[in-house]
């Protein structure tokens, strides 16, 4: 039943259409799509941004692995590499200091009124994502794909057990923000 | 009970925790982690379509991510809709051109402001498509499904931010 619904192409626009919704009254009731908010994050003043993320991986961890134990789900992780997610993480980071919103937050802060978000922020993502297509022939097969990971997932890499692994990450997530609760920030 | 969506603002535990929901049920209904940068891609794609249709149907990355209205690129105008809806509830909705952090650091000249977004945008977009994912694609989903590339890219995200902002506003800003 289940793979009906997502080959459905119809149901999907209107599904997306809803996870977005509900995603961005999320962000904003959690103040995400607020620039001081996240600019704070990045100044180490507010952690409002680390503890949204956190808590979402937190549920969204044990959830999603629940849900794929009784095969109702599967995963999508893939290889990564040092010249993908490494080089293109820094160029994202810097971006994301200078905007001041991440791909989804600026979507959010536009819903809020926010013109920078609008006029700086969305044009110049759809400009970023065009430079990317154009280069993308040349740097697949070169910089995309040097110095892959060792392996895809963590339990794979520390050649541990999946529901282990969970419940290590689950504590350390967990007694960060009890950290961060602690010193009041 | 209603009181609850016209706050302005919730504990960012309870937020987050209906994101890892949402995310769930993502992966359920849809067979998609929850991300945003892909909508950009298929956004400009379809744009440029209306431009020069044939040069967008030879360029390879268009032919892998498809520039046309699907679930991926419905996420964005939803997020618009989610927090117009959330904001407006709680009296909170308001146009500006400077947000308030930048204004006392940098003045409230909305021309530079909107030159630095802009620059901003680009080096996002560029570097989201680059690593493979945002903040939600890698930094929540990625994570949540225990993606070894995705953890290392959330933590490139933060680093390279952190550097940045710290730079701007305490080094150019002091």
């Amino acid at each position: 039943m289940l793979g009906t619904l997502h080959k459905n192409k119809k149901a999907q626009i209107f599904l997306g259409l809803l996870f977005g919704i509900a995603f961005g009254f999320l962000l904003q009731k959690g103040g995400a799509t607020d620039y001081d908010v996240i600019t704070g994050q990045l100044l180490l003043t507010d952690f409002t941004v680390l503890k949204l993320m956190l808590s979402a991986v937190i549920v969204g961890m044990i959830g999603f692995h629940l849900l794929r134990n009784f095969g109702y789900v599967q995963s999508h992780a893939a290889e990564g590499s040092v010249g993908s997610n490494v080089i293109g993480g820094l160029v994202f980071g810097i971006g994301f200091a200078l905007l001041g919103y991440c791909p989804g937050t600026v979507a959010g802060a536009v819903g809020t009124g926010a013109l920078d978000a609008l006029f700086g922020g969305m044009v110049g993502l759809l400009i970023g994502a065009g430079i990317f297509a154009e280069i993308y022939p040349l740097v697949k097969t070169r910089i995309l794909r040097w110095g892959k990971f060792p392996a895809v997932t963590v339990p794979e890499l520390l050649n541990l057990n999946l529901w282990i692994v969970i419940i290590l990450m689950e504590v350390f997530m967990i007694g960060f923000l009890v950290l961060l609760e602690y010193y009041r920030l | 009970m209603f009181e609850f969506f016209t706050d302005a603002l919730w504990s960012p535990y309870v937020a987050g925790a209906g994101i890892g929901i949402l995310s769930c049920f993502a992966f359920l209904l849809s067979d998609r982690p929850l991300g945003c940068s892909t909508a950009f891609v298929k956004a400009r794609g379809m744009i440029g379509k209306v431009i020069n249709p044939d040069r967008i149907s030879r360029m390879e990355y268009y032919r892998e991510i498809i520039p046309q209205v699907d679930w991926p690129f419905m996420i964005i105008p939803g997020i618009i809709i989610g927090a117009f809806i959330s904001s407006y509830l709680s009296g909170r909705f308001h146009m500006s051109w400077v947000p308030g952090i930048w204004g006392a650091e940098f003045g409230y000249d909305p021309v530079i402001r909107i030159a630095v977004a802009l620059a901003g945008g680009v080096l996002l977009g560029l570097g989201a498509r680059w690593a493979g994912g945002c903040t939600s694609g890698h930094g929540i989903n990625g994570s949540i499904q225990l993606s070894v590339a995705s953890i290392i890219t959330a933590c490139c995200f933060f680093i390279g931010g952190i550097a940045t902002a710290l730079f701007l506003f305490r080094v150019i800003g002091a």
